[in-house]
């Protein structure tokens, strides 16, 4: 009985104090993202100045774990009628969210709110990627391209030239084997997230389309291209290079990084948000452009990976209001210099990387600017603005699936090759029918 | 005589059952009917579009090669956890059971892993075993030249979460058999022998046979462990990779329905999952609850 009273004491009290906090003055701003650790504490750093800032509105960010998990608990806070103003989705949730009928543009909620933002200045692969028949649809927060990082104590140990990192996969293969026949290290390179760096970011780098309809961009009626002449010599010669050790497959996502971090192999590929890792890992290491099969190939530009912040329905325009300012703040220069040189992040806009240009940046963190130049190589075209695909996150594990078959041995190249596009066909089908 | 207690008033057991009732009303019959229904459907993944399908979820689904190989995946991956670890916890059971020195040491090192939750159990054999920087690869490698990449190859994957789910689920085993043991009769192993019957002979003739409501029970359970229980494993080891090597039924049905957002498929799948759970249920309560007697 005394216990129960408690409750209740305790229960009251707490409903007091929650009526208090929503009555005063500041308006509230939900804000839910998936960036952990250090990176996480960027973003808290980001909206305390934001906070600070101005005296109107109080973003509070909840870290709600996952890409994958924040989202599918978004969902089902918009079903059930309480979402947050922002949410943090990664660029395979992009289609989805667009078609989802339950955001707020971006370009709209701005020019609603009369703020005036300089689309033109934003990085043009990074903007691509998110925009709707050429609107802004959600505002690039984290952006990242894959990026060559290479261990240059093991390139002197192999007599190579630590300086002179390779440009081709031809030189790839070549600088490999003089690394593992002299035993300074057992394989050559491997790889972080397989499907988007070695298939998706390899395609638009050599200026070839992922999937018809301009990526996607343009239909829902999407099919993969990934099977085409160049798919197959590319597979095929990593295939080869995964039997004599060349190449090493180290799983997704992240779960490669030790093979390198732990002098396993030379060369790796993989997202350059991993910038901020390698600086505390201790190894001497370096990081050069995507290597390139050469001609007859054109050099074109890589694509980004990472996420950006959406805006969901069903708040008051005043809130809305403070979503814009919030907003404004993350793409304002001299936030996006700070937030790139916390993270590693690439700038979402030319003013920014013009600041930091400025500041040295780039003479003093040379390799921060790899994704930059990469990225701006030369102007997006429709097959390399980004890739706009329904069920993403599925076709990417179905590429991975196949890849991992392939490179098991256990599918020849071609079988795998065709059966990734026949089963990511089936689920961009699947996709369409719902939104028919 | 057992003694039984009677109410005097007809609704106060009623009442008394009421927060029972309640708890299983909305959180087991009302997601199931949700399944039931979500399974006849497709919908967009902010549920603004919905199609009523009829039974063609269930048919793309029986249709899907991942499916059929994932329910190869689950019968191999059950299978094996069952059996090979109710007979290794019977082992160690009839060893354990012995008059040993440190007994009760060692009885209480064999439940220790029940206590380690099972995601925390996998990544610590997933340390173990990992290809770059496990110690036993790294000693497989360096002395009988085997490469157990279980990032990359299926069955290396398979066998360690199966190792995983059977090295967890140890205890729980082997506090049964030792329980079941226990209660037979000293005095007919003691005839046994007296008989002249050799060891192994009183184990498979008197041991085995009154332990047998044990076994089944035992069985039963570690279907039911590994067919539901163990997705905090793979989740955290492999996710049901490489390949899809490891992914068993249930970890599909999260994979589509809560990472992919198919919650048509991954609601079929769960009324899938729900009819084994109802078979299996029946299964016990119908052979093992009363054919099985003590």
């Amino acid at each position: 009985m005394r216990k129960a009273k408690q409750l209740v004491v305790l229960l009251v009290l707490s409903l007091l104090v929650l009526g208090a906090g929503t009555a005063s003055a500041k308006v509230q701003i939900d804000f839910w993202y998936s960036l952990g650790g250090q990176l996480g504490e960027t973003v808290q750093q980001l909206v305390a100045d934001f906070n600070a800032s101005q005296d109107e509105y109080e973003v509070v960010a909840f870290f709600r774990g996952a890409y994958d998990e924040s989202m599918t608990a978004a969902i089902a806070a918009y079903r059930a009628g309480n979402p947050p103003h922002i949410i943090q989705v990664y660029e395979v949730g992009t289609q989805t969210m667009l078609l989802s009928g339950a955001i707020y543009p971006v370009y709209q909620l701005m020019a609603d709110h009369g703020i005036d933002i300089d689309w033109e200045d934003f990085v043009g692969a990074v903007y691509s990627y998110y925009t709707h028949e050429d609107n802004l649809y959600s505002m690039p927060f984290n952006s990242s391209s894959p990026i060559m990082f290479y261990n240059k104590d093991i390139f002197a140990a192999a007599g190579l030239d630590p300086e002179r990192p390779p440009q081709t996969w031809q030189e790839v293969e070549e600088y490999s084997r003089k690394i593992i026949e002299s035993g300074a290290a057992k394989y050559g390179f491997t790889t972080g997230w397989p499907s988007w760096v070695l298939l998706e970011n390899m395609h638009a780098w050599h200026g070839l389309p992922f999937a018809s309809q301009g990526n996607g961009f343009d239909g829902l009626d999407v099919e993969l291209l990934i099977n085409g002449e160049f798919g197959m010599m590319h597979v095929s010669k990593l295939a080869e290079w995964h039997e004599e050790g060349i190449y090493h497959y180290g799983g997704r996502g992240d779960s490669a990084n030790w093979i390198f971090m732990n002098g396993d192999c030379a060369m790796m590929p993989h997202s350059s948000a991993l910038i901020g890792s390698m600086k505390q890992s201790g190894l001497n290491w370096g990081a050069t452009m995507l290597p390139h099969w050469g001609d007859p190939y054109p050099k074109a530009n890589s694509i980004i990976g990472g996420a950006t912040l959406w805006v969901m329905k069903g708040h008051s325009e005043e809130e809305y209001r403070g979503v814009a300012k919030f907003l404004e703040f993350v793409a304002q220069p001299e936030q996006q210099a700070w937030w790139h040189k916390q993270t590693g992040y690439v700038p979402i806009t030319n003013a920014a990387a013009a600041i930091l240009e400025a500041e040295g940046h780039f003479e003093r963190e040379p390799y921060q600017r790899v994704a930059i130049d990469q990225l701006n190589y030369s102007p997006p075209t429709s097959d390399t603005r980004g890739l706009r695909l329904g069920n993403f996150l599925e076709i990417r594990n179905v590429i991975e699936e196949e890849l991992e078959a392939i490179f098991a041995g256990a599918k020849s190249v071609e079988a795998g090759l065709n059966d990734a596009v026949r089963r990511s066909n089936q689920l961009l089908r699947e996709f369409a029918e719902l939104y028919q | 005589m057992e003694r039984q207690v009677v109410f005097r008033n007809k609704w106060l057991p009623y009442l008394l059952l009421m927060p029972q009732i309640a708890i299983t009303i909305v959180f087991f019959f009302w997601p199931a009917l949700t399944s039931l229904r979500l399974a006849l459907y497709r919908t967009t993944p902010f549920g603004d579009r919905m199609f009523f399908v009829g039974l063609q979820n269930f048919q793309r689904l029986f249709a899907s090669p991942q499916y059929r190989q994932s329910v190869m995946t689950t019968l191999v991956f059950t299978a094996s956890v069952t059996l090979v670890g109710v007979f290794i916890s019977l082992v160690i059971a009839l060893l354990l059971n012995q008059a040993i020195k440190g007994r009760t040491i060692y009885r209480t090192a064999i439940l220790w892993p029940y206590g380690v939750a099972l995601p925390v159990a996998g990544v610590l054999w997933m340390f173990l075993m990992h290809p770059t920087f496990g110690i036993v690869p790294y000693y497989l490698d360096g002395i009988i030249n085997f490469n157990f990449d279980w990032i990359l190859n299926g069955q290396a994957a398979m066998l360690l979460v199966i190792l995983t789910a059977i090295w967890t689920n140890l205890g729980y085993n082997v506090a049964f058999f030792l329980a079941g043991l226990q209660a037979i009769p000293q005095s007919l192993l003691e005839a046994a022998y007296v008989d002249g019957a050799t060891r192994v002979r009183s184990i498979i003739h008197i041991t085995l046979p009154l332990l047998s409501p044990t076994i089944f029970f035992l069985l039963v359970m570690n279907v039911v462990y590994s067919l539901f229980d163990t997705f905090g494993l793979i989740d955290a080891v492999t996710k049901g990779g490489p390949a899809g090597a490891t992914e068993i039924m249930i970890y599909k049905a999260y994979r589509d329905g809560i990472i992919s957002l198919n919650l048509g498929s991954s609601a079929a799948q769960s009324v899938v999952l729900m009819v084994l759970a109802i078979l299996l249920t029946v299964f016990q309560f119908r052979f093992i609850e009363r054919k099985v007697s003590y």
